[in-house]
């Protein structure tokens, strides 16, 4: 497989970037929300040159995406200029069955890494925190390392695991044909679990573990009774880094994707290559207006105190 | 005492963590219903005892007995002990009557039962009507009665208390400490408590062990370890007391004189039995001096003590006026500093002296505690 280079190659790696961009921000809005209401040092923020260069950096952010939502109603077969409005592109986006079978592929996907990533991640945090064992510093930095390679490396390094080392057999059902993907997606999102898990677990007072001991409950009662619990804003928040990781990923889904495994953003790429029409966008709009709802959802599902500590 | 065998027994223990003893070869025995404290100062092994005893660390040597049996590999959560930690661990995700109840839920104790006993334990600590209030929604000394409570309620033979009351503020403090008292005459089970708070250790405890560099020092009453100190650590730990180093001169069954170059000849009306010549060290609280104004060169004459003895010459240097009492700074003529309390009986005592006002110091011939080391 090589990678395809055409003229429309930059345009699609744009439009590519812009679809990381809400997933990644409504992922750090879920881990770090600012606090309301602190007045001090962030006085500044009410003269007016700050306030105008934060119109301008959200202008910067979110126009892009605006643009984008707001060709996916454009009664024209080009994305240039505006010839009216109508729903039909998202009538077509929505009965496109290839288009359809890549969102499912995705979305199962990323379900699937979300939740082995959360549990591997999670683990993880817990044995670096927890013990002292010889190699511990050399497996953190292991652990981290799929967070600081490069993507195309990482996607290359894939495709010659799946070449070589472990073929995946072809023509296998659902879910088992997507396989290497779902491999290479949890390669990729459970240290950022992990990280987030961590970062949640420093603030764990360990004496409420010995508490729960002392008043009758096993290791395991205790794990589940206090820790869990303690964790759990730290498990919705990187249980939604990996979802968003997973669903938007392309360079890495394009290298580990067999012939006839395609995932939503390998499809959309595919779709660019030939013209830039307003399905693309009707479907990424979708997408946005999905993974914006997802985030709404788990930050619903926590405690809004808790969602500053984590 | 009682004649019953003691409900915690700890013989030898040490506790190594790699080459520092944390608990350096502790024997020593509870009894039942006793209020006993483990004191000492910050790094002392006294935590590490009390964690031995809940079961979160083993001893490297020796026995611990709780209630008769070896605790040897028995978990934490098989003991018959509870404990209030310093930080209270009161969980942040459970309701106040979850908090209580959990013990009980893990012992697998029934529902109705669960309730009666999580209603009574409230109520013991006074938090009845609570039970429905997150602990984000209660103060520290709350969360603190929600940490005993929910200690209580697994009824254990002993309570642990890890400096109960270091986390409140001086009020409260008074007001828990009277409370952890009449706390346990209500349950009558055995407290043992750890702290680094000499006041907190003589209000509450029936008996003190005094712990340094993993050593028990002294196992007293609290008025023993104030009145009979065994030892200058002792005697300097426990409340304020002027030290001074002397030598013994004369020894007779019913009197001494130690001589000392601070306060000349002191004179004692109890034998030290000592060798004579030896170093011995006079701990004088400051509360046991008198101070008499020294307007003219006559020095009081008390019954108590023998004219020219127990009486020295100084000037008041500094004043503290504590409201109940008044501290004074006063520097003798040969340059030593002496501490003296003096209690403020009337409303015009503390017009008695002024600073910079000559002075003489006097003490009763049995005040000083004579300590060999």
């Amino acid at each position: 497989m090589s990678r395809p280079a055409d003229d429309d190659g930059v345009l699609a790696a744009e439009i590519a970037d812009a679809q990381l961009g809400p997933a990644e921000v409504s992922a750090a809005v879920a881990t770090a929300r600012p606090r309301r209401n602190s007045a001090g040092p962030l006085d500044y923020l009410q003269r007016w040159p700050l306030r105008l260069w934060l119109v301008i950096v959200g202008l910067f952010l979110y126009v892009p995406l605006i643009t984008l939502m707001a060709f996916s109603f454009n009664d024209s077969k080009r994305n240039i200029v505006w010839r009216g409005f109508t729903t039909d592109w998202y009538v077509k986006a929505l009965t496109d069955s290839s288009l359809l079978e890549a969102f499912g592929n995705s979305l199962s996907i990323a379900a699937l890494s979300t939740i082995v990533s959360v549990i591997l991640g999670a683990l993880a945090a817990v044995a670096l925190w927890r013990f002292d064992f010889r190699g511990k510093a050399a497996f953190e930095g292991a652990m981290a390392m799929p967070i600081v390679i490069p993507e195309i490396c990482m996607g290359v390094a894939m495709l010659v695991f799946f070449a070589r080392i472990m073929p995946w057999p072809q023509d296998l059902i659902w879910p088992f044909n997507l396989g290497p993907i779902v491999i290479a997606h949890i390669s990729f999102s459970f240290p950022f679990v992990a990280v987030v898990v961590r970062a949640r677990l420093a603030s764990f007072d360990r004496s409420q573990e010995e508490a729960a001991r002392d008043l009758g409950a096993t290791d395991a009662q205790a794990f589940r009774d206090v820790l869990i619990p303690h964790l759990k804003p730290s498990l919705i928040a990187g249980a939604l880094l990996a979802f968003t990781l997973s669903l938007d990923d392309f360079v890495i889904t394009f290298f580990t994707a067999g012939p006839d495994t395609i995932t939503f953003p390998v499809k959309v790429y595919s779709m660019v290559r030939f013209s830039v029409t307003p399905e693309v966008n009707a479907a990424s709009t979708l997408l946005i207006v999905l993974t914006v709802l997802l985030t709404v959802v788990a930050l619903r599902f926590q405690n809004p105190k808790e969602v500053a500590g984590a | 005492m009682s004649s019953k065998p003691p409900i915690i027994s700890i013989e030898g223990v040490t506790k190594r963590f790699g080459d520092h003893a944390a608990v350096d070869d502790v024997s020593l025995t509870i009894n039942e219903g006793e209020f006993f404290a483990l004191l000492g100062p910050s790094g002392c092994g006294k935590t590490t005892l009390l964690r031995m005893l809940a079961g979160f660390e083993t001893p490297t040597e020796g026995t611990i007995r709780i209630d008769g049996k070896d605790t040897d590999g028995v978990p934490p959560n098989r003991r018959p002990v509870n404990m209030v930690f310093q930080s209270y661990a009161v969980f942040p995700h459970m309701s106040v009557a979850d908090n209580v109840a959990y013990g009980l839920k893990i012992d697998g104790v029934a529902k109705a039962e669960r309730d009666r006993r999580v209603e009574e334990a409230l109520a013991l600590v006074q938090l009845e009507g609570f039970g429905g209030r997150m602990p984000d929604q209660m103060s520290g000394g709350q969360r603190q009665r929600v940490a005993l409570a929910r200690a209580l309620a697994k009824r254990p033979r002993v309570l642990l208390l890890d400096e109960p009351l270091s986390a409140l503020d001086a009020k409260l403090r008074e007001a828990m400490r009277f409370e952890l008292a009449s706390l346990q005459h209500k349950v009558g089970i055995t407290f043992v408590m750890v702290t680094h708070d000499q006041d907190e250790a003589l209000a509450l405890a029936t008996r003190c062990a005094v712990m340094e560099r993993g050593r028990l020092i002294q196992l007293a009453t609290p008025s023993d370890l104030y009145e009979f100190p065994n030892s200058r650590f002792v005697a300097d730990f426990i409340g304020t007391v002027n030290m001074v180093e002397g030598t013994l001169k004369t020894d007779n069954p019913t009197e001494a004189i130690i001589a000392t170059k601070e306060l000349g000849d002191v004179y004692i009306d109890h034998a030290v039995l000592g060798n004579e010549g030896a170093t011995l060290y006079l701990a004088l609280r400051p509360e046991k001096i008198s101070l008499f104004r020294r307007d003219g060169v006559v020095p009081p004459k008390l019954e108590d003590c023998p004219e020219g003895y127990n009486v020295v010459a100084g000037v008041i240097d500094h004043i503290a006026y504590l409201g109940s009492e008044s501290v004074f700074k006063v520097i003798l003529t040969n340059g030593r500093q002496m501490l003296v309390i003096r209690p403020n009986l009337t409303r015009w005592d503390q017009e008695d002296f002024v600073e910079e006002q000559p002075v003489w110091l006097s003490w009763h011939a049995c005040a000083p505690a004579v300590l060999a080391g």
